[in-house]
């Protein structure tokens, strides 16, 4: 399966909340393994192909943490 | 398709808004102040306005907005951001004049300054942020507080024979012919975001009409103050504040849309 999107987490804004796993309606996103950012909260990362690029995760990110891509039809 | 193919600029449909510092924002992790400052830097920019807007926010969680969005601010002293607001406008009437504020600040202390601004009918947009709670003092009981809702002031619930029932301000502001646009919204899920981002549009946007304030509630969480992670407390919000608080259009071009 490819993606027609994906997304950047700006890993160290990360605060850990959680509310862009809870959007996400791929379920393609998911805490890092037992791994923290600088400030020492537990950061969300893409776990698995599918992402669209539909901005739900970032327009819910109170700390605005996502920068979403999405591949451009081509004509 | 390989995801580092798709990170290019030109394929970007999502960051944050260039009005934004770079600051950390100062709001606990999951907080819905977070999602409305990011909101408002957005409906700034894309209205154009940066350079002819200015921001008055009083005290509490919300005052932190100043250091956040790059734009005019002015802080005011607790309750007293509308009063403020009406100085500003009335001298620079042509600038976009806005308060930031949350529901102790708004509905407790600036009681007064909130009904009276509405009542003469400034042309100014307010941003209310109701998470039922005093979120930075440390979670104290608020007029808006839910009945039977335990805060650090009312550990066993909100008792409405001894303090009354919550306060629903943005339905008695709609009552006032001063209010032109009254909306309640929320910031919990991506769609409930996007409504809110059209309802911040239109409160900037009504400002050039001089018809009267533009009233933007949003029920919001305080996990911090509510004890509840935040994913448990937007579910709590939806179950609990959304019934007292429900969320839709109340004014619309003047015209009360609630009974
Ligand atoms: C005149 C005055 N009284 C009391 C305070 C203390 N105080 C600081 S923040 C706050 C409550 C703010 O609550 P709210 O407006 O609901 O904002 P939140 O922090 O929940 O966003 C209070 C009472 C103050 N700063 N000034
Ligand atoms: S852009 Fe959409 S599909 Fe991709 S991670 Fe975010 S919410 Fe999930
Ligand atoms: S919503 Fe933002 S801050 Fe919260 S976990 Fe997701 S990326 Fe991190
Ligand atoms: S104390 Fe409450 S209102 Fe203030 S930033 Fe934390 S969660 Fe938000």
């Amino acid at each position: 399966m490819t993606s027609a999107g994906t997304i950047v987490v700006d890993i160290d804004r990360c605060k850990g909340c959680g509310l862009c796993i809870e959007a996400c309606p791929q379920k393609v996103l998911a805490f890092a393994d037992s791994k923290v950012n600088v400030k020492g909260y537990r950061y969300v990362v893409l776990v698995a192909e599918g992402c669209t690029g539909c901005t739900n995760c970032a327009i819910v990110c109170p700390d605005r943490v996502i920068t979403v891509y999405r591949q451009k039809k081509t004509q | 398709m390989e995801a580092t193919d798709i990170i290019k600029p030109e394929n970007i449909v999502y960051q944050r808004s260039r009005l934004m510092t770079d600051q950390v924002l100062s709001f606990c992790p999951g907080c819905g102040h977070g999602t409305v400052t990011h909101l408002v830097a957005e409906v700034i920019e894309e209205l154009g306005i940066e350079n002819e807007v200015i921001g008055i926010a009083p005290v509490g969680c919300a005052v932190t907005i100043y250091d956040f969005i790059a734009i005019d601010w002015i802080g005011a002293a607790h309750g007293r951001a509308t009063a403020v607001a009406t100085a500003v406008k009335r001298v620079l009437p042509d600038r976009y004049v806005f308060t930031y504020q949350g529901d102790g600040d708004l509905a407790a202390i600036g009681t007064a300054e909130t009904i009276h601004t509405c009542n003469r009918g400034e042309n100014i947009t307010v941003i209310f942020i109701n998470n039922g709670i005093y979120g930075m003092t440390g979670g104290q009981m608020a007029p808006t507080t839910l009945a039977g809702m335990k805060t650090s002031t009312s550990p066993f619930g909100r008792d409405v024979s001894v303090q009354g029932p919550p306060i629903d301000i943005t339905r008695m502001v709609a009552m006032l012919d001063g209010t032109y646009y009254v909306t309640r919204q929320a910031v919990h899920t991506p769609a409930a975001v996007r409504k809110t981002k059209k309802a911040l549009l239109k409160a900037f946007e009504v400002q050039k009409e001089k018809k009267g304030v533009a009233f933007v509630e949003v029920v919001s969480n305080c996990n911090s103050g509510w004890k509840m992670s935040p994913v448990d407390a937007n579910r709590w919000m939806e179950e609990n504040m959304f019934k007292y608080y429900p969320l839709g259009d109340i004014k619309v071009d003047g015209q009360l849309l609630i009974k």
